[in-house]
């Protein structure tokens, strides 16, 4: 299992996380169209390289990451909390 | 013996056995004999012998039938992955039999052949094997399609493999975590000095073997293999931080070094899973030694140069009398020489590297002559071949290397696209002499341990893969494939018929997917594909190796069963008053206590008190809560009292419903918010999720308490009278407390409890959270209390009843992965005014589309009829309309209420609707103006 460096607890083991998903802005609610907002809730960029993502340490400090990974090797170079911007 | 006239005859060679005398590597303890069973008969053995061992020193040749075909087969590489000697232990079927230590008593037979191994009927399958080559079930046993179930149980006597008994005893299995700092995967000399090294340097070392004992090929070497055996085993002795696991094995490694360990060595445990967590992986797992392919290649007496050094060095086994040799490399010669040196007559070496050639072997049951290149025939009853070797590069493939063909060794080996944290060390890496190998592990231990934090490194002395021969088929075709029955000749054929990937020739034929996964197979595979295609071994490529190395139990994965289970503090009362449990998500709880009816009856008549513990229960805190209210329901919660309450649904980003509940104002910036019983955990996140990663500026904390307080509801026209006998310093008139407010008070002399005035069932009700730890306390105060007042527990199935004579839906039954707001009635409660909120835009879509299907109430015509939950609405032949949500009979209303989805033209109230029960009978139905049945006005709620 992948080892997660959670910003409050240290490396753990993924198992103790919960994947939350890509991160992606979420568009105006009230200035959206069909097309945009559909995209927002189905489509994924899914890359095969580095994406950004958070998982939420469900079985320790309940805190939520963002987590940068490279999706082919599983490398995870950088782990964070959500700073503002980070919206989901 | 040369020169008579020698044929062999049955299953035995000679009634003494082939036991020879004392050798100097042996692992049998020749002091202490005893009896087995092998096929109903007794046989000797000693302690240290394999149950093959012990068989073969006896003279018995064949241990098992093949799979397909139903060969005879017998010892081939006297190892684990031994493809002929898989035999039923006692009850414990598909035993590796040239590993597994034979013990006194033990209880041993073949598999795969009836009425017996000697008289094989389904070695009939022979007469047809024409016609079962490759991939026969794919074209055979197809039509006519009315007599597949005769055909599953023609099949299935045909189907491999052991016996499973269900009477069996429960075994006990364990899990265990190791976090070694250095995890050696193989004990051979290599791996041995790895360990020797990575401990000296402080770190903390788990060496993992899959014999008995450690040492690899070292134990059937010579004086100079021994000698150094023993230096490095009373090395490890003396050496402290290094933990080893002898008869067990790395299965696999995983992402960061998680690598799974299955012990077999642990007496109080049948098969353990280590889950380990290593800083450094060093791979250390030899070379396999490959069969050669040629007609009559299974033949038993046919076997590796390996297994006849094993049985000859380790267990003082004659494995024939009168041997034929066929090498290409020294390990060849040097099996000639141990053969000799027990008495074995070699009658021929033949050297590929001068030339040699070896065409097939003949024989009937048994061999009995060999054919040679030379046009030479040779009788023997052994023929050992040494024709290369395949690196196992499972654990390096796993850490993400591809490996690479070395034409110049004949085998694939490890590439260069390790991690730094994973080595290579021994066989694998290279070929060298024993001193060589020892010294490439040993630096190869510094280097891990170094890796892990502890000392510096050596550096790498050179061991790369010698020069060898590229011998994998004779002119004649033979077994690729020995536990799946598959020859060159299938693959061959399967590349003719067009299969001709690696990958898909893996799959058609099924060679590689046998008990070995290709230990023994692979690169044979390979090599004959290449030939069959016109290609080199490097442009055919090679499949992946797969975990798990070898065979781990369902019981060591599985471990001992840790389901926790959810208890409310009411229990014990609950218990010892019949309730009949029900498992609600981890929760178990009341479904009722006998007559659920009644239970009806006497919540609308009198008062009753169900226990709703499991309910989710939040504490939201801070000045922006309502903003968070605001946010994440659909309707509006800026302008809510203290002391108020107010009913709030939830839904996705996509306007699906996720959940329901009340939330009250408790005090200034405290509220209080409930959610359903099988959301309370989810809702929790979904806030979290919310002010963790979208409203990082908004102050809200937010406390799960669902499992802080005890919660019951007291509802029934008495309620109040019920609840004013135990709480004195709140005013529970209507005037002062009406329906939805909430309350904070001492109940039975427990303070802090709160109070909150709502109705899922209807009635006046009351209900209360109290600290858990007191929840008994005032429960049973309360049904002490309530006595006259006709008090009585009602359940889970009360309560539905209950709250579908009034209409309440229920998150996740009436409403599914596609109903939105509007769909599910909620009309009434969205707020598409509010600035933004979860929901939005899909709800302002969703308030724009006309005709679309809804949420309504229904009555079936006929009364009692009580249409099953999930019935389907339909009109015309077979057009679904529709389907039935919930379904009681009502013990209120003496008749049967449903909720339901219809289509758009059908909402109408008074539309008649067809339902089709299960067993295909159409009853009618009526479509309600209401989802309530029963007092849609509230009026006994309010009171």
């Amino acid at each position: 299992m992948i080892l997660i460096n959670c910003p409050n607890c240290g490396p753990r083991n993924s198992a103790e996380f919960a994947y939350f998903g890509e991160t992606k802005p979420r568009p105006d609610a009230n200035e959206t169209d069909l097309a945009e907002w559909s995209h927002y809730l189905y489509m994924k960029r899914n890359p095969a390289g580095w994406t950004s993502e958070h998982w939420y340490h469900r079985e320790g400090c309940r805190k939520f990451l963002v987590a940068e990974r490279h999706t082919v090797t599983n490398e995870i170079r950088s782990t964070g909390t959500p700073g503002a911007g980070h919206g989901g | 013996m040369s020169g008579v006239m020698w044929r062999p005859r049955g299953t035995r060679v000679s009634a003494g056995g082939a036991r020879v005398g004392p050798r100097p590597g042996e692992v049998i303890d020749r002091a202490k004999p005893f009896s087995f069973s092998w096929e109903g008969a007794s046989y000797r053995a000693f302690e240290g012998d394999t149950i093959a061992s012990a068989l073969v020193a006896s003279g018995v040749r064949v241990i098992s039938r093949s799979f397909k075909y139903h060969r005879p087969r017998g010892i081939m590489t006297a190892s684990y992955h031994d493809p002929g000697c898989t035999v039923q232990v006692d009850d414990e079927p598909n035993v590796r039999g040239a590993h597994r230590r034979v013990l006194p008593g033990m209880v041993v037979n073949s598999q795969n052949s009836w009425p017996s191994l000697r008289l094989d009927i389904f070695a009939a399958n022979q007469v047809v094997a024409p016609f079962i080559g490759a991939g026969f079930y794919y074209k055979t046993f197809i039509k006519p399609q009315r007599l597949w179930p005769y055909y599953e149980k023609v099949l299935q006597r045909f189907a491999a493999g052991g016996r499973v008994d269900s009477e069996s005893a429960h075994a006990r299995y364990d899990k265990r975590y190791a976090h070694p700092e250095v995890l050696v995967a193989g004990g051979g000399p290599a791996g041995i000095a790895a360990a020797l090294a990575a401990a000296e340097a402080g770190a903390r070392v788990m060496l993992v073997e899959e014999e008995y004992e450690l040492g690899g090929h070292l134990r059937w070497g010579g004086q100079e293999e021994l000698d150094l055996l023993r230096q490095l085993r009373d090395a490890v002795a003396g050496q402290e931080g290094i933990e080893v696991l002898t008869n067990s094995a790395v299965t696999g490694r995983y992402d960061d070094n998680w690598i799974a360990v299955v012990q077999r060595n642990n007496p109080h445990v049948v098969e353990r899973l280590i889950k380990a967590r290593a800083k450094s992986l060093v791979v250390a797992p030899g070379l396999i030694e490959r069969p050669y392919v040629f007609e009559g290649n299974d033949l038993p007496g046919v076997m590796l140069s390996t297994a006849a050094r094993r049985l000859v060095n380790l267990y003082a086994v004659k494995p024939g009398m009168r041997a034929v040799v066929f090498t290409a490399n020294d390990e060849g010669l040097a099996a000639a020489d141990d053969l000799q040196s027990v008495g074995v007559d070699v009658v021929r070496v033949v050297d590929a590297r001068s030339g040699g050639r070896l065409v097939r072997a003949r024989g009937g049951r048994v061999l009995s002559a060999v054919d040679l290149g030379d046009g030479s025939s040779v009788e023997c009853d052994l023929l050992v071949t040494a024709v290369g070797w395949t690196a196992p590069t499972l654990l390096t493939n796993m850490a993400g290397d591809r490996p690479i063909y070395a034409e110049h060794a004949a085998r694939f080996v490890p590439g260069l696209n390790l991690p730094p944290n994973v080595l290579v060390t021994g066989g694998i890496a290279g070929d060298g002499s024993p001193d060589q190998l020892v010294a490439h592990g040993r630096a190869t231990g510094t280097l891990a341990a170094a890796t892990s934090g502890h000392g510096s490194p050596l550096e790498l002395p050179a061991l790369e893969p010698a020069d060898h021969p590229s011998l994998f088929r004779s002119s004649t075709h033979g077994f690729v494939d020995f536990t799946e029955d598959i020859s060159s000749k299938d693959i061959f054929a399967a590349a003719k018929e067009g299969y001709d990937s690696v990958e898909l020739v893996k799959r058609y034929t099924t060679a590689t997917m046998g008990q070995a996964q290709g230990k023994l197979e692979t690169l044979n595979t390979v090599a004959v594909l290449a030939a069959a295609t016109g290609r080199t071994i490097e442009e055919t490529g090679t499949t992946v190796w797969r975990p798990p190395h070898v065979p781990i139990s369902l019981g060591a994965l599985a471990g001992r069963i840790l389901e926790p289970v959810r208890y409310s503090p009411m229990q014990p009362w609950h218990e010892s008053h019949r309730a009949r449990p029900i498992v609600a998500g981890l929760w178990i709880r009341p479904e009722h206590y006998g007559d659920a009816a009644g239970e009806v009856r006497n919540v609308r008549e009198n008062v009753g008190i169900i226990d709703v513990t499991p309910l989710g229960k939040l504490d939201l805190r801070g000045p922006d809560v309502p903003r968070l209210l605001n946010f994440l329901y659909v309707n509006k919660w800026s302008k809510l009292d203290i002391g108020a309450v107010r009913y709030g649904v939830m839904c996705n980003e996509d306007g699906v419903v996720l959940d329901d509940g009340v939330t009250g104002h408790l005090g200034p910036d405290r509220y209080f918010m409930s959610t359903t019983s099988s959301g309370a955990a989810a809702v929790y996140e979904w806030i979290e999720d919310w002010l963790q990663t979208a409203f990082l500026d908004w102050q809200v904390h937010v406390t799960p308490v669902t499992s802080a307080y005890a919660s019951m509801n007291v509802a029934g026209p008495k309620s109040r009278e019920l609840l004013s006998r135990v709480v004195s310093d709140v005013d529970l008139s209507p005037e002062a407390f009406a329906y939805m407010n909430v309350r904070t008070g001492t109940i039975a002399g427990i303070p802090e409890c709160l109070m909150w005035r709502i109705g899922f069932t209807g009635e006046l009700s009351f209900e209360i959270h109290v600290p858990a730890g007191y929840g008994l306390e005032v429960w049973e105060a309360l049904m002490d209390e309530g006595r006259d007042l006709g008090v009585g527990a009602f359940g889970l199935e009360a309560q539905r009843i209950m709250r579908l004579e009034k209409g309440h839906f229920i998150v996740g039954q009436d409403t599914d992965a596609v109903t939105q707001a509007y769909r599910a009635g909620l009309d009434w409660l969205v707020k598409l005014d509010k600035d933004d909120f979860v929901g939005k835009p899909e709800l302002v879509w969703e308030s724009q589309r006309e005709g679309a299907s809804r949420l309504v109430g229904l009555q079936p015509i006929d009364p009692n009829v009580v249409p099953p939950e999930a019935s389907q609405i339909v009109s015309g032949a077979s057009k679904i309309e529709g389907r039935i949500t919930s379904s009681r009979y009502s013990p209120t209303l003496g008749r049967s209420i449903c909720l339901g989805i219809v289509s758009g033209h059908l909402v109408a109230p008074g539309t008649v609707v067809t339902i089709q029960l299960p067993d295909g009978a159409l009853v009618a139905a009526k479509v309600m103006e209401h989802h309530a049945h029963f007092d849609h006005e509230g009026t006994r709620l309010r009171g």
